[in-house]
């Protein structure tokens, strides 16, 4: 049954008047899908995202960066899980969002199928893709529906950690030995051009970036915060002498902003397609983890259900 | 407040399809005698799962001094149809603030 | 993150082993404290991302974390007390396979969840014992690093003794993988308990209490928890032993070669 237009309009003047919309809440049939789409998607890119870091847990160079990274990585899995716990409000399932990622039909955040290849990646990762992260994730705690802009507050608190992190960890490569120096470069060469591509396509070609405004779930644009997120960086790069690989980058005396140069959304598309250097990687991790899990799934529900029925028994026999 | 799951009932309750857990409401008391807050919900089989999950999700920071877990099928909530029987009639009490009541003036009450 | 607050590279320590035979004696007490719980926790590591759910990566995430924490406590207390300027990453990265301490128990590969969670579990129990007795040390770092592990291996036993439980208690296919997992480890739990010249130069100087009750006790709550999985407690045999003196199994060279290879290609560098 299509929405009548006068609900709309009364939904609609309630997100103006910055109502927040809670599950219960009547809501557009749209903005729910919407939402299910763009929070497991969310949700999806915090799990799948374990993965390209957690590669480095077991080599981390120190006791402190083992103790950091791992904390981190599973500060991840917790994002991951307030956010399909979001989702869920919205009477959807967790295990049918993880069946669909699992079958390849959701998308994740392109930037995960992209490989760990020296430890400065786990820098340059907690530096550029938690600080876009980041910048994303505070205008998303200004989201319209209240379980998400929720999860949003809690994951910002945590993952301030997580940018600093890497930023440190740069850092020291870069003021470390020559060849530490050369994988911290390395690493930002490859690394800067994909995490400028996490906010997505500009404005003016996504096709999902006028509704999701008008309904508040985004409050600002793509285009307005990859520049936030430029503006913030370069001078972070400065500060501990590495170079971002565009040169193009210069600073607009007229707007303020850092000019950079043209992002190349072939390269996005194709990765988003399933032609990136790991798509096929991280899938098949995640499904071996569920499958060799399932086991483990099940044995707990077949013990929770033997006590159920002993803690019956007991009962009906005392009322006897 | 509470994420109201209610509106999803296929979640909830039964363990559904692939071994899906059944899910459980999350309230933690924060350090300092505050009340209980809603901080999101989990997966578990059982009550003590539950507690456990609750423990290693929410409270890795030290969030929290007490734990509530909650089958999230046990929660009765308000509707949005109740919105107004329910909360309209508590905002046409200003005798129930103290700034209804006058003092003189210069003398402190607390 | 902040460093664990105890963590005290290159503070002057107050040990109060004086003369040398006792500390050498600490110093492989905190060698077979802290290598067991940072082999452990590594391996228990290799879990994050490939959990069987994601509540369970992260309540793993979390074990591993007080492991690889408690070990960093121990191994810097190790270096300060040796007094030969290594700190707790030289002992934990700059040390061959037979120079480590650890029980072969905890060195052996993560393998499926029924084996992590049995392992966790025996394991846990002993260490909850010794550090209660530790905690008495009249070293005082020793009993204050071990009052914290305390609390959070009491958590691990918790979670871990559910899990066997559950799984022992589950279906039939987790029954035979839990049990599976039990032959397969009960032979790596006798030299949890194997004292030597090492503890009686301690229990002597009174710097740890005698920890022999600890197996009878470790034995009396894996039994209960065990019968309450319908699980099958394995016949006594010869139990593997080793680790303590630097003979292991294959596995530790590998694991120490990942988890090394940072610190071995780039002498010197920090990180």
């Amino acid at each position: 049954m299509p929405d009548s237009p006068d609900a709309v309009r009364e939904f609609e003047a309630r997100i103006a008047a910055g109502e927040t919309i809670e599950p219960k809440d009547w809501m557009p049939d749209r903005y729910r899908k919407q939402l299910i789409r763009m929070m497991s998607q969310h949700a999806h890119s915090e799990v799948v995202g374990m993965l390209p870091e957690g590669n480095w847990i077991t080599r981390a160079p120190t006791l402190r960066r083992k103790l950091g990274l791992l904390a981190k990585v599973q500060d991840e899995a917790g994002h991951g899980l307030y956010i399909y716990c979001g989702t869920e409000t919205l009477g959807i399932d967790r295990a049918e969002l993880v069946d669909q990622l699992l079958a390849g039909k959701a998308k994740y955040s392109s930037i995960f199928n992209y490989p760990t290849l020296t430890w400065a990646d786990i820098g340059a990762i907690g530096w550029f893709v938690d600080g876009a992260a980041i910048v994303n994730q505070t205008m998303l705690a200004k989201a319209s529906y209240g379980p998400y802009a929720r999860a949003m507050v809690r994951i910002c608190k945590e993952e301030n950690f997580h940018k600093r992190q890497g930023y440190e960890i740069m850092a020291t490569l870069s003021a470390g030995t020559p060849e530490q120096k050369r994988i911290a470069q390395d690493a930002v060469n490859r690394w800067w051009w994909p995490s400028l591509m996490m906010f997505g396509p500009s404005d003016k070609d996504s096709p999902n970036s006028a509704e999701l405004t008008r309904w508040g779930i985004k409050r600002k644009g793509n285009d307005e915060l990859r520049q936030r997120f430029v503006n913030l960086t370069v001078g972070q790069a400065v500060a501990i002498d590495l170079v971002l690989p565009d040169p193009e980058l210069r600073h607009d005396a007229e707007t303020g902003n850092w000019h950079f140069g043209p992002i190349d959304w072939d390269e996005f598309t194709r990765v988003v397609h399933g032609d990136g250097p790991l798509n096929r990687e991280r899938l098949a991790a995640r499904q071996d983890a569920h499958r060799a899990g399932a086991w483990v799934r099940d044995a707990a529900v077949a013990h929770a259900a033997k006590r159920a029925a002993a803690a019956d028994a007991v009962a009906k026999s005392a009322a006897a | 407040m509470a994420d109201d799951h209610s509106a999803a009932p296929a979640s909830v309750a039964t363990t559904s399809r692939d071994g899906q857990w059944p899910l459980w409401e999350v309230f933690l008391q924060p350090p300092r005698g505050a009340p209980f807050e809603h901080a999101g919900s989990v997966h578990a089989v059982d009550a003590e799962s539950a507690l456990q999950n609750a423990r290693d999700v929410y409270a890795r920071r030290g969030e929290a001094v007490n734990i509530w877990v909650v089958p999230t099928t046990a929660i009765t909530a308000s509707t949005p149809e109740d919105v107004g029987p329910f909360f309209d009639p508590g905002n046409d009490k200003p005798y129930r603030h103290p700034q209804f009541y006058s003092v003189p003036r210069g003398v402190r009450v607390y | 993150m902040p460093r664990p607050a105890a963590s005290s590279v290159g503070r002057p320590i107050a040990v109060t082993a004086s003369d040398s035979t006792t500390r050498s004696a600490l110093v492989q007490f905190l060698l077979r404290l802290g290598d067991d719980r940072l082999v452990l926790g590594h391996r228990l590591s290799e879990w994050c991302g490939h959990g069987p759910i994601l509540e369970e990566d992260i309540a793993l995430a979390n074990i591993a974390l007080d492991l690889v924490g408690q070990a960093a406590l121990l191994l810097d207390l190790a270096g300060a007390t040796e007094d030969a300027g290594r700190d707790g990453d030289a002992l934990a990265y700059l040390r061959e396979a037979i120079d480590y301490r650890n029980v072969l128990l905890v060195e052996l590969p993560k393998g499926d969840f029924a084996f992590t969670v049995v392992r966790q579990f025996l394991f846990s129990v002993a260490a909850y014992y010794q550090l209660e007795g530790i905690a008495r040390s009249t070293q005082t770092d020793l009993a204050g690093i071990a009052a914290k592990a305390l609390k959070e291996t009491r958590y691990h036993v918790r979670h871990a003794g559910e899990w066997v439980i559950k799984l022992g208690d589950g279906t039939d296919e987790s029954h035979a993988r839990t049990q599976s997992a039990l032959d397969g480890l009960w032979r790596y739990t006798g030299e949890m308990f194997q004292t030597d010249a090492v503890d009686a130069a301690l229990v002597g100087a009174g710097l740890v209490p005698d920890l022999t009750t600890v197996e009878p006790r470790w034995l009396a709550q894996v039994t209960d928890v065990i019968e309450r999985a319908t699980l099958t407690i394995p016949a006594a045999g010869y139990m593997q032993r080793g680790g303590r003196s630097g003979r292991h199994t294959e596995h530790l060279g590998i694991m120490l070669a990942e988890m090394q290879i940072l610190q071995r290609s780039y002498p010197g560098a920090k990180w």
